[in-house]
């Protein structure tokens, strides 16, 4: 019927205020659909032109999509007005259907009452017309048929005329087929009655004698008379002859149509006001609590980027005011807290400073009057004279002592500086290596470079550099027992590295990490022909931590040691592996030689490739527990995974040791890839205890057979991923 | 030689038993040192004495060594080393900047400061009458001036031998650290802040416009040569 479509309008009418914020979020769905179905059809044509069409269709979309993603203002506010339209259009039929009945009912009675009237007027008129013409229904056969025909046409005007238009009348015969002899239809008011009076009510009302109604649309033979909603009552009933007709009464519902859309027309209005102002209010209401949010995110930001003095607004007592309270309460403290540490870090510094002058002017003096007097030492008695050399020696001992003493804690004060620009390593390593000639020139030693022939520029600290180089170099030759030291560079992605080879004592196992400790001594009885510091590695290991660098050495017992320093080519750029493989190509494993020198079956008994460790983190204990191998992703803070990257592999004590046992080929390969990796960095802790113990070395030595030294090799340009535990803090 | 190594060297220190000490190895090598303790008095001393060298302490009471060395070198070229504590970045090009040739950290050792000091003073050894053209700058070596269009433009003799090191060889681009060498005599690798800071107080001197050097160019990531003459 006609109320069931008109019901609709104010959900129609309500869908407006809608539309423009709905609309987006409904797009991005659309988009979904269209490419969900499209690409169904794509699966099967697999056609790149709908592909094509897609994207033309989404990239559009895409910053309301990514709106809709990071504005909640905007998702409550959508989401209030699509429910809140829900409910209007859900009221909107509630109220509508009620009105309608109630509107509907009243008529339908009437109606009813009215049509009850005309049907019994008819049935009289009927009987009436059959008594006082009775005797000429057997006479003129033609007659009665005229006078049914007559008596019908008066029939239907009187009936109708009684409803001054507030309602027609229609006659049909029983059935289309007895259209003849007159008793064809007859309508008043120009009423199209094959049109407006529905067949299934025909029916009906054939078949049983009760009257019946429906409703229908009233439709005029008029041209210019609109069709109207109307209900239609009938029933058959008997002509003056005794021959059924149909009488049906058809009452328009225009009055009814009328005021059903003005509720109609009312509610929508009420409905799109209502959704717009419930919108409003969301966006009132969300603004009141996203707008402090937002200031906090802000200001987070900007306390993060640095500007600790930056506070919220806190007005009033409510959540959101505590809100604001505890997070400056937050941005206070964390302020207090930064302050404190930087007074603490200034403090140091001017310390550091101070003691520094303070110290090194009466060293001066000092200083020059042992010199004075170790130059005039020919004159003194012997005891006298050897005083002065002791004095001059001990004085440059503690003179470097205190030096490296200021370096390391500038170090620790967090005050190093770096100035790096673009320098060629080739210069730097040319200079350390003719400043330490005189020192080889004594040992015996002859230094070579390798890897000068290219230019290996990277933005670094010259300064700082050198001094790491110099410490390698001499460190290199003066533990080198007299044999050649090799001092290779390298370039390739995006690093620099420079290696220093000896081929002297070597390290244990596990002492690879530990050069790098303060003070810490290879052999406390050798003598210390040199008078080392004992800081020179810990320092040369912060500066290339300074520069986002790695320091990290290997050795072996007898077979020399290697020390690598990786630089980043620019600064500032993770480093990811080193051009220089750490365990070098002739390390003994490598060329499968055993202690002695020997060629055995791949003996890798000296894995001591312990690459530098961080020195201040916290570190064994974590080691063995880490079962993430921090492989995959080389630019890890190796601080964070102690251990990690360390090369020592274990000899198990008793020989059972599953994971040794388990992944011989890792140990064996430490160098190519993340399982190399895992095994040793695991292991580290263990490695640097267990492995001076030669009982327990028989079983790694089979290990190492299995693996066989060709797997070993690696290329020289390869990338040496593994082991950025030097990597700065 | 060491007739010509004699000078008399201004040592600005407030700590007695380092300048006695520093009197006592100067002497030994032959020099003559006067000693003022007080930043504020070290320009009198200064005046006073009329050093061929100053030894300047950069910590002072008084009137620090920075301040010092301003006054000075506002009214002399005289070459100053300053002896410093510090080896710190800045205070370090402070003091290069507010006038002093070198500087030396302590603790030094004797024979280092007595080779710096010379190579400070060597510079009235050499007196070859030779005229070099750097850029439209005449160069005296001999009469020790610098010219152009006949004004004569007043540098210390640091920036006199840098410059004449760079006019010298006007085809050659110069290292920071062949710079080092040739004009501080350095035979290892120094500071070579050292060369940064005077080609800065030379070119604020001899350039038409220094941020636009003619003279002494900058030959990136290598060093510097003489501008074409």
């Amino acid at each position: 019927m006609s109320g069931d479509s008109a019901a609709s309008a104010p959900g129609r009418s309500g869908a407006r205020p809608e539309r423009p914020v709905g609309r987006k979020r409904s797009g991005s769905r659309w988009g979904r659909f269209l490419e969900s179905g499209l690409l169904l059809q794509g699966g099967m044509q697999g056609s790149p032109v709908i592909r094509l069409f897609m994207r033309w269709v989404r990239r559009p979309l895409l910053p309301v999509m990514r709106l809709w993603r990071r504005n909640i203002q905007l998702k409550v506010v959508v989401t209030t007005l699509l429910m809140s339209l829900g409910v209007v259009l859900l009221l909107g039929f509630v109220v509508i259907g009620q009105v309608r009945n109630g509107l509907l009912d009243a008529k339908v009675k009437a109606s009813q009452s009215q049509a009850t009237g005309g049907f019994a007027v008819a049935k009289q008129r009927a009987d009436e017309a059959a008594s006082g013409t009775g005797d000429d229904v057997a006479t003129a056969d033609g007659r009665p048929a005229q006078n049914v025909i007559q008596w019908m046409s008066d029939l239907v005007s009187s009936l109708s005329s009684g409803g001054q238009g507030a309602f027609d009348v229609v006659t049909l015969p029983v059935s289309d087929a007895d259209g003849t002899g007159g008793r064809g239809p007859r309508a008043s008011g120009e009423v199209n009655w094959s049109k407006s009076v529905p067949a299934d009510l025909r029916e009906r009302i054939g078949s049983s004698t009760t009257a019946a109604q429906s409703y229908t649309r009233i439709v005029y033979n008029n041209e210019t008379q609109d069709s109207q909603p109307g209900l239609v009552i009938g029933k058959q009933v008997n002509d003056p002859n005794g021959d059924p007709y149909q009488l049906y009464y058809l009452f328009p519902l225009t009055q009814e149509e009328k005021s059903l859309s003005l509720v109609k027309g009312t509610l929508a209005t009420a409905g799109l006001f209502v959704v717009v102002l419930l919108g409003a209010i969301a966006w009132l209401v969300v603004r009141q609590v996203v707008t402090p949010v937002r200031m906090a995110a802000g200001i987070a930001e900007r306390l993060s980027a640095g500007r600790l003095q930056e506070r919220m607004k806190v007005t009033g007592e409510d959540d959101i005011a505590r809100l604001g309270e505890a997070f400056n309460k937050m941005a206070q403290n964390l302020q207090l807290k930064i302050s404190q540490l930087e007074d603490l870090s200034r403090m140091q510094r001017r310390f550091v400073s101070d003691v520094s002058h303070e110290l090194r002017t009466p060293l001066t003096t000092v200083r020059m009057a042992a010199d004075v007097i170790h130059e005039a030492r020919e004159d003194f008695d012997p005891i006298t004279a050897r005083s002065a050399e002791l004095l001059a020696d001990q004085l440059d001992r503690f003179e470097s002592l205190l030096a490296d003493l200021l370096e390391i804690s500038r170090f620790d004060a967090g005050a190093a500086a770096l100035e790096a620009e673009p320098i060629d390593l080739r210069d730097v390593v040319r200079r350390v290596v003719s400043g330490a000639e005189p020192l080889a020139e004594r040992k015996g030693t002859q230094i070579r470079i390798r890897g000068d022939q290219q230019p290996v520029v990277a933005e670094a600290d010259a300064r700082r550099v050198e001094r790491v180089l110099r410490n390698l170099v001499v460190n290199a030759v003066e533990h080198g027992d007299g044999k050649d030291v090799v001092v290779k560079l390298a370039a390739a992605g995006g690093a620099v590295a420079v290696a220093v080879r000896d081929y002297g004592v070597g390290l244990k196992p596990g002492e690879a990490t530990r050069v790098f400790s303060r003070f810490w001594r290879a052999d406390p009885a050798r003598a210390r022909t040199t008078g080392g510091t004992g800081l020179g590695l810990s320092i040369a290991l912060e500066d290339a931590r300074l520069h986002g660098g790695w320091l990290q050495a290997w050795g072996e017992p007898g077979g020399g040691s290697q020390f690598r320093l990786t630089l980043p080519r620019t600064a500032d750029e993770p480093l990811r592996g080193s051009p220089i493989p750490l365990e070098p190509k002739d390390s003994r494993r490598n060329r499968g030689l055993d202690d002695a020198g020997l060629p055995c079956g791949g003996d890798g008994e000296k894995r001591a490739t312990v690459p530098a460790q961080p020195v201040s983190g916290p570190v064994p204990q974590g080691s063995k527990r880490d079962p993430i191998p921090p492989r995959v992703a080389p630019t890890a803070d190796p601080t964070a995974l102690p251990g990690n990257g360390s090369r020592v592999v274990p000899r198990p004590a008793s020989g059972t040791r599953p994971q040794d046992e388990a992944a011989p080929g890792k140990q064996s390969a430490p160098d190519e890839g993340p399982s190399g990796r895992e095994g040793t960095g695991r292991d580290e802790g263990a490695g640097g205890r267990i492995g001076g113990d030669p009982a327990a070395r028989g079983p790694r030595d089979e290990d190492n057979g299995s693996a066989g030294p060709g797997g070993r090799e690696s290329e020289p340009g390869d990338v040496d991923r593994q082991g950025e535990a030097s990597r700065g803090r | 030689m060491m007739s010509f190594m004699k000078g008399r060297v201004l040592v600005v220190d407030d700590d007695t038993a380092l300048a006695e000490m520093l009197g006592i190895v100067l002497r030994g090598e032959g020099f003559e040192p006067s000693f003022v303790a007080d930043g504020d008095k070290a320009l009198a001393a200064f005046r006073e004495a009329k050093p061929d060298l100053v030894l300047l302490d950069l910590m002072l009471p008084g009137r620090d060594g920075i301040e010092v060395c301003r006054l000075i070198r506002a009214e002399s070229g005289v070459p100053i080393v300053m002896l410093t504590a510090k080896s710190d970045t800045v205070d370090v090009v402070v003091g290069l900047e507010s006038g002093a040739d070198d500087y030396i950290v302590k603790p030094f050792k004797p024979k280092e400061l007595v080779a710096r000091i010379r190579a400070r003073l060597r510079r009235s050894e050499e007196p070859a009458p030779e005229q070099l053209a750097i850029g439209d700058l005449v160069i005296d070596v001999a009469g020790h001036s610098v010219k152009r269009e006949g004004q004569s433009i007043a540098l210390t003799p640091l920036e006199f031998d840098l410059l004449v090191a760079l006019a010298r060889k006007p085809w050659q681009v110069f290292t920071r650290e062949v710079l080092l060498e040739q004009v501080w005599g350095y035979r290892h690798a120094a500071d070579t802040r050292l060369v940064n800071v005077h080609v800065q107080r030379l070119r604020s001197k001899v350039e038409k416009d220094p941020e636009k050097p003619e003279i002494v160019v900058t030959v990136r990531g290598v060093g510097y040569k003489a501008g074409p003459s």
